[in-house]
């Protein structure tokens, strides 16, 4: 009597308790290392706290708030990251939709083309960057080789404003299209071939078909990949970052030309160590991000089936 | 998960009545197609590619006009200066460790997490799971100040514990795991354990961990590449005296030197290991990718 008792009472306590032991670690490092520190950046955003004052940290409640919208550099900053949010998303979508197009055809050594689609996205962003910094660059860059064979001029990509967005836009693009595309060609290959087959003896051209057919079936993932996309593109750091690497990064060009606004938060906190106005930057672009994704949203959600 | 393991059969369709239309309902590539695709790939694989050259030639070659565009043979030479004048060895030994580190922990505990949320019932389970896939879209880099003044408090700043902590698990992987164990495990199975007095332990031991291996290894390759590659919070929370790969390279573009030859071989060098997963795994990872394995 007392072993099955004993063995039911264990039973009742692993069927109770155990599952949340098997959860707990996750929870546990995740409360303590991702979830405090994001809702802890809220309280420091209300605090005058620089590591560079003596007196430590003092609550002074939208101090930091009302300084952030009176700074011009913030502004300038915020203006660069919807630049390069509109410069990257945009067109990472709709290289992915080609591409995706392309490699839902029947087509030969298959795994080969969608592996080399995929390899710009596992590799380092860092590396990346010091590497594209030098084929953007102004006297021996690649890119500029090439400009000059169809006559184009010595661009210095780094000292204008809309040059040194398409340079960092084209690293970013460069990177992610290959990732989305594989995600649409996932859902493209659901799509039934008897759609295509009326279609074609309807006499609709493959261009309508695409237009027609694909893209409103597949808008489920699109505005996946558009919000996806906003998430990273809204906080681009590494990019601005090493495109011109050197003392003065942070800045992100002479004039703060693609500085955007998370490296802004990097310079204020890493930089001038001020961390109470770096966290406030970080509330207002993660408040940025949200509006901005629910703007992508709204417009892919648009895309209509006919 | 099916599609990581085999990719559905094309499909073969009936012929048309003219070429053109058969090709468009068949969906077979035409020569632009392949033409597209090559371009496509060739775009893909030439920065990369670049670097390698670059790698392999003498340090005056990265100014020629016009660009040289084939390897040399100083590529060993090259990579001598790599260690000679930095302390990539480190870097390389601490970016092993950080990522190696992160992968074993992230694959244990979202194995050890999702086969609760798919296979066990508890209170509150729903409520935790939403948590967790809420989680998954919010940026943690935007809690980085705290971070920082964490680890400062607990005297970790500018050692790899640093970076390997916060790493140990993801939202993500406990997401993708439970997706895999709802499918992958008939309740029949665990339930015939359970009839043989087996505790909960001992089913994810013996049943639940043996079918984990597809998706793990799967997470596992994405947890790896993820991890090596990680920029901001090592750029942050670690010193040039003690980096990782990634700030490694950051440090030896920011004016250590101007020899960029000696800066693209570094580039080479930290993206061999990611280059060398992903020629040996490529299948898997398109698969991953393609079976919603999201890594945003």
């Amino acid at each position: 009597m007392a072993v099955t008792d004993k063995a039911a009472r264990r039973h009742r306590w692993d069927t109770r308790f155990a599952p949340y032991g098997y959860v707990a670690p996750y929870f546990l490092l995740f409360g303590v290392f991702g979830l405090f520190p994001l809702l802890y950046t809220i309280w420091v955003s209300l605090q005058h706290r620089n590591l560079l004052d003596e007196g430590g940290a003092s609550l002074v409640w939208f101090d930091n708030y009302a300084r952030l919208l009176a700074d011009p550099y913030f502004w300038n900053a915020m203006g660069n990251t919807m630049s390069l949010w509109l410069l990257t998303t945009v067109p990472q979508i709709l290289f992915a939709l080609g591409i995706a197009a392309l490699l839902n055809r029947k087509v030969r050594t298959r795994t080969l083309f969608r592996m080399g689609v995929i390899l710009p996205n596992i590799t380092s962003v860092a590396a990346v960057t010091i590497i594209f910094a030098q084929l953007f660059g102004r006297d021996f860059g690649l890119i500029n080789w090439v400009l000059d064979l169809f006559g184009g001029g010595h661009v210095d990509w780094q000292a204008g404003t809309a040059t040194s967005h398409v340079a960092i836009a084209v690293m970013v693009v460069w990177r992610w299209t290959g990732y989305h595309a594989l995600i649409f060609l996932a859902s493209m290959q659901a799509i039934s071939p008897s759609l295509y087959e009326a279609a074609t003896l309807d006499g609709a051209s493959g261009w309508q078909q695409f237009w027609r057919i694909t893209v409103p079936l597949l808008r489920p993932q699109i505005i996946f990949s558009t919000i996806i996309a906003t998430t990273g593109n809204m906080r681009l750091l590494a990019e601005p970052l090493l495109f011109n690497p050197g003392a003065a990064a942070a800045t992100g060009g002479s004039d703060r030309q693609f500085q955007t606004a998370a490296l802004y938060l990097y310079e204020q906190g890493f930089t001038n160590y001020d961390f109470g106005y770096s966290s406030a930057i970080a509330v207002v672009l993660a408040i940025a991000t949200v509006i901005v994704a629910g703007l992508g949203y709204l417009v892919t959600k648009r895309i209509q089936t006919e | 998960m099916t599609a990581v393991l085999d990719p559905p059969a094309p499909v073969r369709r009936p012929a048309g009545p003219a070429v053109r239309a058969r090709r468009l309902a068949r969906r077979v590539a035409g020569p632009w197609t392949y033409a597209a695709l090559i371009a496509v790939l060739a775009g893909s694989a030439f920065p990369v590619y670049w670097s390698f050259v670059v790698s392999s030639q003498t340090p005056d070659a990265i100014d020629r006009v016009p660009p040289v565009l084939v390897p040399g043979g100083h590529l060993f030479a090259n990579i001598a200066r790599v260690f000679d004048t930095t302390d990539f060895a480190l870097a390389l030994t601490n970016s092993i460790v950080v990522a190696g580190t992160v992968t074993v922990s992230v694959v244990f505990f979202s194995t050890l997490a999702g086969f609760a949320f798919a296979k066990l019932k508890f209170r509150g389970r729903n409520v935790l799971l939403l948590l967790i896939i809420a989680t998954q879209a919010i940026p943690t880099e935007l809690g980085i100040i705290p971070l920082y003044l964490m680890m400062s408090e607990f005297g970790w700043a500018g050692q790899i514990h640093a970076v390997i902590v916060p790493g140990l698990v993801t939202a993500f992987g406990v997401f993708f795991m439970r997706q895999y164990f709802e499918r992958a495990i008939p309740d029949e199975l665990l339930e015939a354990g359970r009839m043989d007095g087996c505790h909960s332990l001992r089913l994810f031991w013996h049943v639940a961990l043996p079918a984990a291996r597809p998706a793990a290894a799967v997470l596992g390759l994405f947890t790896f590449m993820q991890a090596w590659n990680d920029f901001f919070w090592p750029l942050v929370v670690l010193v040039p005296e003690n980096p990782t790969v990634q700030t490694a390279l950051s440090t030896l573009a920011s004016g250590y030197t101007t020899d960029y030859t000696l800066v693209l071989t570094a580039a080479t060098i930290g993206t061999v290991p990611v280059l060398a997963v992903f020629l040996l795994f490529g299948r898997q990872i398109v698969g991953g990718i393609m079976s919603g394995a999201v890594k945003g």
